[in-house]
C-alpha cells in the first residue's frame, strides 16, 4: 500500500523531470535594484544613427514610459533588447550578470522579457485560447510541445488571464476575427500568461476607445511592482496618466528623464517634442 | 472546460477524426484487392492488375503530397523540391531492387548491375555496398533524405531563408540533384536510372500477389502518415507551426526557437516523401533522374493546392484527383496535359483559395459523427 503511493508520488500525471526540463534558467541578480541596464547603445542603419551612445536604466518594479518623436529610436531600442537587432557597440544587461547582446529572441523571451508589438501581432488563424495557451510560460523545446498537455492549472491559469484582459465570452474565437483594440488586449494577455518580469509595451492604445484606453491604463499600473513595465506611447494623456517616470528620446539618445512635470517642464523637450504637440 | 480539453488533446482529435478517412481508405484498397485476387476475370467485378498497380502509385503521390502539404500547408514552407526526398528514397530502394537482380541480368554479372558491366566498371563503387541487405536499404532510404533535409533546413532556416526565396532555393536543390544524377560517373544509372528489377524480398515483383502486397502496403503507410501527422498537428507543436506560418516574430519573441520547429518539421516531411519514393518505386518498375525534375515537385504542389492545404486529407483528396485526371487526360489529349494542369492550378488559385476542401470548410467534413456506429455509441454516452 505505502509503495503503491511512493509510486504514485514519484510518478504523478504531470511530473517535469528534469531530463525534459532543458536548460536551466539563471537567477536574475538584481541586487542593485536595476533590472535592465542599457549602457552606450548605438545602432546604426546604412549610415542613418537609429540609436546613439544611448543609456537607460530600469529598476526592478518600475512603470516607465518612453515618449520620443517619430524615428527617435523607441522601437530599435526594444529590438535591441529583445535580440532582433544587434548594436553596432553598448552593453545590455538583464539584472547584474546576463548579457542580452548575443541572445536569440527565444532565449530572451524565455529569461522573462515580454514584448507587445506596434502592431497588434497574434496568432490570428487560431483562437484566442490557443494563442494564450501558446504564449503560457512553459518548456518550449520540440519534445515537450509534442507531449505537452493541458493540465487543470494551466486551463485556470488561462481563464484567469482571460478573465483579466475581457475576452472571456471569445474564448473560441479565432484571434483574427477580433477587433483592433481586442486584439491589442490578447497580446497584453499573451504577456502576462508568459508570467515575464520585464514587459515591453509598444504602443498599447493604438485603436483603441477611451474606455479601453482607462482600462488599459488601470491594467498596466496594477502590473507595475511584481513585473517591471516599460511603455512605449504616443498618447500623451494616456502617458500622463500611468507614468512615474518618464523618459524622453530625441535621435537615438536619452533628452530627458524624470516625472511627467518635469519633463513637461524642459525647455529642450518641449523645443523638441512636446512644443509640437501642444 | 472539458471540451476544450479534449479540443487540445491530440488523441482526442485523433479519435474524431481518424476513422472515417481510415475507413475510406482501407474500405477501397481490401476492396480492389479482393477482387483482384478471388474475383474471376471474366466477371465484372474483377480489378485488373493494371489498376491495381495504378491505384498504389496513386497512394505514392498521395503520401507526397502529404508530405509537401505538413511543410507547406502548416508551417508555409513552399517547398518546390520534394520531389528530391521522393526520388532519393526511390533510388535506396531501387539500389535494392538492383543488387536483388544477381547474376539474372543481361550481362549475367553476380555482382554488378548491368549498367556497370555496359560502362567497363570491375569493381561495385562503395556506397552500393550493403544495399544487398534490405534493413541497411531502407535505412539508407530514410538517413539520406532525412540527413539532405537536415543539413539544407538547418542552413536555410537558420540564416532565415524564406518564402519565395527558400521555394528557388529548394528548386535549385532538386535540380542540382538531377543534373547530378544524370552522369554516368555518379554510378547511379545515369540517365537510364535503375530499372529491370526482378524481385523485392524474395518474391517476384511481376506476380499479382505481390502487387497486391506492395498496393495495401502503399495504403497502410499513407494511413500510418495520415495519423501521425494528425497527431503531430493537433498537438502543442502543430499549434506552435501554425503559429510561426501565421507571424514567425510573435512565435519568437513568446520564446520559441522557430528554425528549431521548421527544420524538425522539414526532416519529418522529407522523411514522409522518402517513404513514397521506396514504395513507388518497386511498383512503377523504374527510377530515373527524371523524378528530380523541377516540374514534378510543383506538380506535387499543384495537387496539394487543388485538395486544399492545411488539411492533411485535402493533399491526399487533391493528389488522387489530379492524378486520376492526368491519367485520363493524357490518354486523350496528350500534348495538352499540362496546359489543363496550369488552368486548373490558376483557377483553384483564384476560385478556391482553400482548394476543394476548402469548400467544406468548417462542416467537419471527417469527423467521426459520419460514421453510423460512432453516432449510435454518442448518443447512448456522454450527454455533455
Amino acid at each position: 500500500m505505502t509503495m503503491l503511493e511512493n509510486v504514485k508520488r514519484t510518478v504523478r500525471r504531470y511530473q517535469t523531470w528534469p531530463l525534459s526540463t532543458g536548460e536551466k534558467q539563471p537567477a536574475i541578480d538584481i541586487s542593485h535594484q536595476v533590472l535592465l541596464y542599457v549602457e552606450g547603445l548605438s545602432v546604426s542603419f546604412d549610415g542613418f544613427k537609429a540609436l546613439n551612445d544611448l543609456n537607460l536604466y530600469i529598476n526592478d518594479g518600475e512603470l516607465r514610459c518612453l515618449i520620443g518623436a517619430n524615428g527617435a529610436g523607441k522601437t530599435t531600442l526594444m529590438d535591441v533588447i529583445t535580440g532582433k537587432t544587434h548594436p553596432d557597440s553598448g552593453a545590455v544587461y538583464f539584472g547584474q550578470t546576463i548579457d542580452l547582446l548575443g541572445k536569440t529572441e527565444a532565449q530572451i523571451a524565455q529569461l522573462g522579457i515580454g514584448r507587445k508589438f506596434q502592431k497588434p501581432t497574434v496568432f490570428e488563424e487560431q483562437t484566442v485560447f490557443a494563442n494564450l495557451e501558446l504564449a503560457m510560460k512553459a518548456n518550449k523545446g520540440i519534445v515537450s510541445t509534442l507531449l505537452a498537455r493541458l493540465s487543470p492549472s494551466e486551463l485556470d491559469w488561462i481563464s484567469e488571464v482571460l478573465d483579466t484582459i475581457g475576452l472571456k465570452s471569445h474564448y473560441q474565437m479565432l484571434a483574427g476575427a477580433l477587433s483592433h483594440g481586442q486584439k491589442q488586449w490578447l497580446e497584453i494577455g499573451m504577456l502576462l500568461i508568459a508570467d515575464p518580469r520585464l514587459m515591453l509595451v509598444d504602443e498599447p492604445v493604438a485603436g483603441m476607445t477611451a474606455q479601453e484606453t482607462e482600462r488599459t491604463a488601470e491594467l498596466l499600473t496594477s502590473l507595475a511592482g511584481e513585473r517591471t513595465v516599460v511603455v512605449v506611447e504616443h498618447d500623451m494623456e494616456f502617458v500622463r496618466s500611468i507614468a512615474k517616470t518618464v523618459t524622453v528620446l530625441h535621435q537615438g539618445s536619452v533628452l530627458a528623464e524624470g516625472s511627467m512635470s518635469d519633463v513637461q517642464s524642459d525647455p529642450a523637450v518641449i523645443e523638441v517634442y512636446l512644443g509640437e504637440e501642444q | 472546460m472539458n471540451t476544450i480539453r479534449n479540443q487540445f488533446s491530440s488523441l482526442h482529435q485523433l479519435r474524431e477524426k481518424a476513422p472515417v478517412f481510415l475507413a475510406a481508405l482501407f474500405g477501397i484498397t481490401i476492396y480492389a484487392s479482393v477482387c483482384n485476387l478471388w474475383v474471376p476475370e471474366e466477371s465484372v467485378f474483377y480489378v485488373s492488375t493494371y489498376t491495381i498497380t495504378l491505384l498504389g502509385k496513386y497512394l505514392c503521390y498521395a503520401l507526397l503530397a502529404l508530405a509537401v502539404d505538413v511543410v507547406w500547408g502548416y508551417c508555409g514552407i513552399l517547398s518546390l523540391g520534394h520531389g528530391a526526398f521522393f526520388a532519393l528514397g526511390g533510388y535506396a530502394m531501387g539500389m535494392y531492387l538492383m543488387r536483388q537482380i544477381g547474376d539474372r541480368g543481361v550481362y549475367g554479372d553476380p555482382l554488378l548491375p548491368d549498367f556497370m558491366v555496359f560502362l567497363n566498371w570491375q569493381e561495385l563503387p562503395w556506397f552500393w555496398h550493403g544495399f544487398d541487405q534490405f534493413w541497411f536499404a531502407m535505412l539508407a532510404m530514410l538517413l539520406v533524405p532525412g540527413l539532405l533535409a537536415f543539413v539544407f533546413g538547418w542552413l536555410a532556416f537558420r540564416s532565415r531563408v524564406a518564402g519565395v526565396y527558400l521555394s528557388i532555393m529548394t528548386q535549385a536543390l532538386t535540380y542540382a540533384l538531377m543534373l547530378s544524377f544524370f552522369r554516368n560517373e555518379m554510378g547511379f544509372g545515369g540517365n537510364n536510372g535503375l530499372t529491370d528489377f526482378k524481385d523485392l524480398l524474395g518474391f517476384n515483383l511481376q506476380s499479382d500477389g505481390m502487387r497486391v502486397a506492395l498496393f495495401l502496403c502503399s495504403a497502410l503507410m499513407l494511413a500510418l502518415a495520415y495519423c501521425l501527422s494528425l497527431l503531430i498537428m493537433s498537438s502543442r507543436f502543430g499549434r506552435v507551426v501554425i503559429g510561426i506560418r501565421d507571424a514567425e516574430d510573435r512565435a519568437r519573441f513568446i520564446g520559441f526557437k522557430a528554425e528549431n520547429y521548421k527544420v524538425s518539421l522539414f526532416v519529418y516531411s522529407a522523411l514522409l516523401a522518402a517513404v513514397a519514393g521506396a514504395l513507388y518505386v518497386p511498383q512503377v518498375g523504374i527510377i530515373n533522374p527524371g523524378e528530380f525534375s523541377p516540374l514534378n515537385s510543383i506538380e506535387v504542389v499543384v495537387w496539394v493546392a487543388v485538395g486544399g492545404r492545411g488539411t492533411l486529407y485535402g493533399a491526399i483528396v487533391g493528389a488522387l484527383l489530379v492524378n486520376y485526371a492526368k491519367t485520363r487526360f493524357t490518354a486523350i489529349f496528350p500534348d495538352a496535359w499540362l496546359f489543363a494542369l496550369g488552368a486548373l492550378f490558376v483557377s483553384v488559385t483564384i476560385f478556391l483559395p482553400w482548394g476543394l476542401m476548402g469548400l467544406f470548410r468548417g462542416k467537419k467534413l471527417f469527423n467521426r459523427e459520419r460514421l453510423p456506429w460512432f453516432k449510435r455509441r454518442k448518443n447512448g454516452g456522454e450527454t455533455e
